[in-house]
């Protein structure tokens, strides 16, 4: 089901040790109850498309927040403040999965809510979306979406702020996945998701992995060359219907 | 997937961002997804102020990036045999 009217802005939120975050927050209109949802942005930042895809999001009946994982580093532009994170070699993992927390609570905080929550991330927000649901009490659903360095094949590439491959976690998740992959890309390369699934099939955890041919890294992104309709389209109705059936 | 590969080096010089020339100290330079260009990599420069509260940012293809570095080699070679 889709909502024609929703309100959307920008919204406080209590934080990793209580820090006073920003996010953007969009819910359609009316009482609800909504399932929510969390959308973990990718390194570039809380740009335009993390925007978008939160009010898609809202479009199909969930209330969305996408934390701005960058905000500590401010004030600036989100653009400015991606490159001070980068420049820091990215944010810490226990701060984003901190940073999520709270912008769970926030969602359950709400009058709409209906107490369920999912957990959605795009590139390395997939990773962190996948170790939030490996390190946090109820996360109902989680769809990484071609997140990158899960599994991790050099153990070199871990770093204080990336001191773990999340694949090494799965044991402690408790959520259904769904993953979402092209099977052109680099990071995940198709070796790795199936390593990823093969480490979920053995622990017989619930999960739903969909490789797309013709896709590479970050398909959904429609202002990208690599943007693949067909493949998008298909994914969304992934995301969408895999949100309903576990959150409503 | 994102890179959080960066390469630092300290520069000598002036930029001109938003609120007029700035002293630029240090340039980032990443190749990973671009946050404006439609690109779905782009080559990264940002030179930054000495404090780096400040930033001038540019967002490349591989390829212009690389003939860039070739024009910039080609007008130091010329510039500086003409300039002694």
């Amino acid at each position: 089901m889709s909502y024609r009217g929703m309100v959307a802005g920008i919204v406080s939120f209590k934080a990793h040790q209580g820090d006073v975050g920003e996010a953007y927050y969009a819910r359609p209109t009316g009482d609800g109850p909504f399932p929510g949802v969390v959308l973990i942005h990718h390194m570039p930042g809380w740009d335009d498309w993390c925007m978008e895809a939160t009010r898609k999001l809202a479009h199909f009946g969930f209330a969305a927040i996408a934390p701005h994982l960058y905000f500590r580093e401010g004030p600036g532009t989100p653009d400015d403040l991606a490159a001070k994170a980068r420049a820091a070699g990215g944010v810490y993992d226990n701060q984003v999965v901190g940073d999520v927390a709270g912008a769970m609570a926030f969602l359950r905080a709400q009058p709409e809510a209906n107490g369920k929550v999912g957990v959605i991330g795009f590139c390395s927000g997939g990773r962190h979306a996948y170790l939030a649901a490996c390190q946090l009490d109820g996360v109902d659903a989680v769809v990484d979406c071609w997140g990158g360095n899960i599994v991790v094949d050099d153990p070199s590439q871990l770093t204080p702020q990336r001191p773990v491959a999340p694949i090494d976690l799965t044991e402690k998740l408790r959520a259904p996945v769904l993953g979402l992959f092209g099977n052109d890309d680099k990071n995940p390369s198709p070796a790795q998701v199936d390593t990823l699934e093969a480490k979920l099939k053995s622990l017989h955890k619930y999960y739903e992995f969909h490789r797309y041919d013709g896709a590479g890294h970050g398909f959904f992104a429609a202002d990208r060359p690599g943007y693949r309709p067909e493949q998008a389209k298909d994914g969304w109705q992934k995301v969408i219907s895999f949100f309903h059936k576990n959150l409503d | 997937m994102c890179s959080y590969i960066t390469e630092t080096t300290a520069v000598v010089g002036s930029a001109k961002g938003p609120e007029g020339w700035v002293n630029v100290t240090s340039a980032n330079v990443y190749f990973d997804h671009p946050y404006h260009a439609a690109l779905d990599h782009a080559l990264s420069i940002d030179f930054l102020s000495p404090d780096s509260s400040q930033r001038v940012a540019v967002e490349l293809s591989a390829e212009s990036a690389r003939e860039l570095v070739a024009r910039i080699l080609s007008a130091l070679a010329t510039g500086e045999a003409e300039h002694g």
